[in-house]
């Protein structure tokens, strides 16, 4: 009797856990089903090459869209990787106390619950209205700030995980501080180090509010960093609002990519820094 | 060669308003013996030695008075980066650096502060790895990762590690505490190889290990030194009660 009630208890649990797992899935695998259905049959070679054709011509690509997004990403690691793992490094192996460490770990957990569009009206203000121009730079240096934070978080966490009897090893050998993070600390925490600043790119990477007002958008090449630019997320919202049957599929064609892109970006960040492990 | 240490009226502390964990120690550490720190946990055994490179005086708000002097210079006058390429130390767990191999191990204390010669790196890491003896197990894969070696080779590892910067005095934290009795058996042979070479001041638990291989030994009691003395005395022919009752399993 008792082994029945509790066959019966453990038959409820797991179905509850089961549905839950379910229904958690399902939205997912829906939302990745349908675009991988929808963008499927417009993505063709001419989509990666092509700029996108005058309103009322069929085809046509997002090659300036999907070459617009690399470069922003690029501006926003370049920024923003350094900057948070320098920031890190002094949070975690100079000043893990002090109010100035404690006042920037609570800034940081606070700008990473910002809703990005508020970033992109921040730089819109302090930079675009200056330099009264969209431009690349100004899209990369808002996804930058978006990234900082979770850059900041991820290595400090990792450096954390750097055992402390490790630095003392260093500091019992005659070794300088400086040389001790640089040599032993970061090495012995680079994989995660890099999973976390990947995954940070991944994140940013479909960002759209901040860059309606900084990257802007354009129809074709840009020619320099300081004009405005393409980006696969916006050209997405362009062409989804618009009523235009052959836009809709180019829109599903391009969250496709994007997709995509986050993924390989995801998956090489996992594979490449978990080869060799312990 | 070892160096002398000579201690006078060490006191130390880990905070403002914290208690004194070491109280006035006064003890003359010989040259080219071993010398085993004994006493119950918390008895300020691994602080005293932490005391020793400098260690403990580094850590935010600790705090130390007194004199250490190592060969008659005070090592508070000194760079404690300097210092501590003269006396080493090994720690309670192996601690190999995780991200480099053997090799590289063995000469991180050369090539992170400066030594680029390579003929002179492999020559270094060779002959400090036949000192820790730890050679004939490992010449055959230099380039494997630290981590892939057992806990007792990784210890000697770290041993070597600790011998390739050339120190004179080499500080051992209960060296063989996390390993098994026949990795700790190499240990204790291997300190007494090394003693012909360097002053040893080793911290153990284990009383059986201070009286096999210690020449002096020290007793700590709460942050005093209570007794010190040729090993056989301490064990045999205790002066102290509190020497004897410890010895004999009494407390501790």
């Amino acid at each position: 009797m008792i082994n029945k009630s509790r066959k019966v208890k453990n038959t409820v649990m797991m179905s509850l856990f089961v549905i839950s797992t379910i229904l958690a899935l399902v939205p997912l695998f829906g939302v990745l089903g349908y675009v991988v259905l929808n963008g499927i049959g417009a993505l063709d070679f001419d989509f990666f090459t092509n700029l996108p054709k005058p309103l009322g011509v069929v085809g046509g690509g997002m090659a300036n869209a999907i070459v617009g997004t690399l470069i922003i990403i690029t501006i926003a690691s370049i920024i923003g990787i350094p900057v948070g793992i320098l920031a890190a490094i002094y949070l975690t192996e100079y000043d893990r106390t002090s109010w100035l460490s404690t006042a920037v770990r609570f800034t940081t957990d606070v700008l990473t619950g910002i809703p990005s569009i508020i970033i992109g009206i921040v730089v819109y203000t302090t930079i675009i209205l200056r330099t009264k121009q969209f431009s690349a730079i100004s899209g990369g240096i808002a996804l930058a700030i978006i990234m900082v934070p979770l850059v900041i978080r991820s290595t400090e966490e990792m450096l954390k995980l750097v055992p402390h009897t490790i630095r003392e090893a260093a500091y019992a050998l005659g070794i300088p501080k400086w040389r001790a993070i640089i040599n032993v600390v970061l090495p012995t925490a680079a994989k995660g180090i890099l999973t976390g600043a990947m995954l940070g790119v991944a994140r940013v990477s479909g960002e759209t509010a901040p860059l309606l007002f900084t990257a802007f958008g354009n129809n074709y090449w840009a020619k320099s960093l300081n004009e405005p630019i393409a980006a696969l997320p916006l050209q997405i919202y362009q062409y989804a609002i618009s009523p235009y049957e052959d836009w809709h599929r180019q829109a599903w064609a391009g969250s496709l990519v994007l997709i995509l892109l986050v993924m390989v970006l995801t998956i090489s960040a996992r594979l490449i820094f978990r080869t060799r492990k312990g | 060669m070892g160096q002398r240490i000579t201690v006078k009226n060490l006191e130390a502390w880990y905070g403002p308003g914290a208690e004194r964990t070491l109280k006035s120690i006064n003890i003359e550490i010989p040259a080219n013996q071993v010398t085993a720190i004994i006493g119950p946990s918390g008895c300020g055994k691994s602080t005293f030695v932490r005391c020793l490179n400098r260690m403990h005086d580094t850590l935010p708000g600790a705090r130390v008075s007194g004199e250490i002097l190592l060969e008659g210079q005070n090592i508070y006058d000194q760079d404690p980066v300097q210092l501590r390429k003269t006396v080493g130390m090994v720690f309670q767990k192996p601690n190999p650096f995780p991200s480099m191999s053997i090799y590289e191990n063995v000469v991180a204390g050369l090539r992170l502060t400066g030594v680029r010669n390579k003929e002179k790196l492999m020559s270094t890491a060779e002959k400090s790895l036949k000192m820790a003896a730890l050679w004939d197990e490992v010449s055959g894969r230099l380039n494997y990762s630290g981590m892939s070696l057992s806990g007792g080779q990784q210890q000697r590892l770290c041993i070597a590690r600790a011998l390739a910067v050339e120190p004179s005095v080499l500080l051992m934290d209960e060296p063989a505490s996390a390993l098994d009795p026949i990795a700790t058996l190499r240990i204790e042979e291997l300190i007494m190889e090394l003693k012909k070479e360097y002053t040893i001041v080793i911290v153990t638990h284990n009383m059986q290990q201070a009286a096999r291989i210690a020449d002096t030994t020290a007793f700590f009691l709460n942050g005093e030194l209570i007794e010190y003395g040729p090993t056989s005395e301490i064990f045999t022919n205790p002066m102290d009660k509190r020497t004897e009752d410890y010895i004999t399993g009494r407390f501790g």
